[in-house]
């Protein structure tokens, strides 16, 4: 196994290098356009035998990757904000058509104005999609989410497309060490996609037909139950890969959190500051905690019951918002609490809208969201407004 | 109503449907005559063939844009009204107007 200083990027072009997709259709979009470029650079020094189409837009690049992938294909595709807005009907048409295709999101602001830096809203724009959403939290994360991403997509009981999800920039275009696994143990991990169902002119079937309104919603009942199936697969993907790699994934991930009254929640790339600020709180008397949240759909509410439920406040610093609604996250982390513990037992959950179009947040922002959720402990607050 | 077979994920619609079979974990059907099933309810009218006046021209034939109008070995016709949508066109196109679109 070697390890290698690699960008996020190259993290991810040597993930799908390792994966073998047949297929691979992009169109360029800062920050996702050096995931394509490494790509296209190991096609044409033939380290990796993809078919690449070249294609005129997202909308494109994911139909391609529906059509290759109905007809028994592994695929990969990535894209950035506006890029995958454009996609958005055929990214809902991939998980309805139960297609395990398999994308990167280098996360981006969303326009207008122009911002080409880091924010997840687009990330969040899709979860009523039917994807599959991994967040990496660095450069190995995205390479091992990435390899375990078609490991979870295609096993027969999920058969929906996965999201790998990094930070744009901060991520994408920062190098760090990465350990790469060995070609052979990837080629034994994922083995060949097999498709129950693909195009095949000796079998022919209609793909995508009308449905009447009598099995529609089971249709979309099915999705659902594969959707909770994959919590165990992806729970078992990650005991296998373990093995392989010796790294260990899981839903989220919890820190200083066992005695903890205080809990940080945070998902992608920052969540290393808020695992720093909730050290500096200890060390202040503070019993401070940080929850990462790696996987967001299927959405972790049990593992979230469990990890927040003794804490006396949650602190949910996201970069994203529903404009009207407030922190995407943070609802659904009130949600869970609230239907696992009861309106008495549930922490107060407080949400921050910070870090949109790639502020930074530092761990004394952090440890200063927790001094306010101790004060004001109810609703969702902005943090980091320039106040102009 | 209908029969399921859940080791399959295989669904068998009911019996006004004459598609064989139905996915309801892929949507994936097998092909084969209305698949989708019945489309007659998306009609309001309905074209009704005047056959004394039918020229057997089978440009209706031609023209019906969901091949719900089936030419027999006279060339005249007739309208399969479990599919036919009623859109029009054959009543637009017939040029001896034989055929006339009447309120369900």
């Amino acid at each position: 196994m070697q390890t290698k200083v690699i960008t996020g990027s190259r993290s991810v072009a040597t993930a799908v290098m390792l994966a073998k997709p047949e297929v691979i259709a992009a169109y360029p979009v800062t920050p996702q356009t050096e995931i394509v470029e490494d790509i296209a650079t190991f096609i044409e020094e033939k380290r990796l035998g993809s078919r690449f189409i070249k294609v005129d837009s997202e909308h494109s690049a994911m139909g391609a990757c529906i059509g290759a992938s109905s007809a028994g294909a592994r695929t990969f595709t990535a894209t950035s904000s506006q890029g995958l807005l454009y996609m958005d009907e055929v990214v809902h048409w991939a998980a309805h058509a139960r297609l395990p295709i398999v994308m990167a999101v280098a996360t981006r602001a969303l326009a207008a104005p122009w911002s080409i830096l880091n924010e997840h809203t687009d990330f969040m724009t899709q979860l009523t999609s039917g994807w599959i959403q991994i967040m990496a939290e660095n450069n190995q994360d995205a390479l091992d989410s990435m390899l375990q991403a078609y490991k979870i997509g295609e096993d027969p009981r999920v058969t929906l497309p996965v999201m790998v999800g990094l930070d744009g920039f901060i991520l994408t275009h920062t190098s760090m060490p990465v350990e790469i696994p060995e070609q052979a143990d990837i080629d034994s991990f994922l083995g060949e996609r097999k498709p129950e169902f693909e195009i095949d002119v000796e079998r022919p079937f209609t793909f995508g037909n009308v449905i009447d309104e009598r099995y529609y919603i089971d249709m979309r009942h099915k999705m659902f139950e594969s959707m909770q199936a994959a919590k165990e697969v992806i729970g078992s993907v990650s005991n296998e890969y373990k093995r392989l790699a010796g790294r260990e994934y899981s839903m989220l991930e919890c820190y200083n959190c066992d005695d903890a009254e205080h809990i940080i929640v945070s998902i992608g790339a920052s969540s290393g500051d808020a695992r720093e600020a909730s050290d500096r709180l200890r060390k202040e008397g503070v019993k401070a905690g940080a929850v990462r949240i790696r996987v967001i759909r299927p959405f972790p509410s049990e593992e979230i019951a469990k990890a927040l439920g003794g804490a006396e406040t949650v602190t949910v610093v996201e970069r994203s918002l529903s404009v009207g609604g407030g922190n995407i996250l943070a609802h659904e982390i009130r949600s869970a609490l609230y239907s696992a513990h009861g309106p008495e037992e549930a922490p107060f959950v407080k949400g921050f809208i910070t870090g949109l179009g790639g502020k930074d947040i530092t761990p004394n922002d952090y440890i200063n969201m927790v001094g306010i959720t101790r004060e004001r402990p109810t609703g969702d607050e902005w943090f980091g407004l320039t106040g102009g | 109503m209908a029969d399921k077979d859940e080791s399959s994920n295989y669904i068998v619609p009911a019996a006004d449907s004459k598609s064989k079979a139905l996915l309801l974990r892929y949507p994936i059907s097998l092909p084969d005559f209305g698949s989708g099933g019945k489309t007659n309810q998306w009609r309001l009218q309905m074209p009704v063939i005047d056959q004394d006046k039918c020229i057997k021209c089978i440009i209706c034939w031609a023209d019906c844009p969901e091949a719900t109008i089936h030419r027999k070995s006279d060339d005249s016709v007739e309208i399969n009204y479990d599919y036919c949508k009623g859109c029009g066109i054959c009543a637009n196109e017939c040029p001896t107007k034989a055929i006339r679109m009447v309120d369900e």
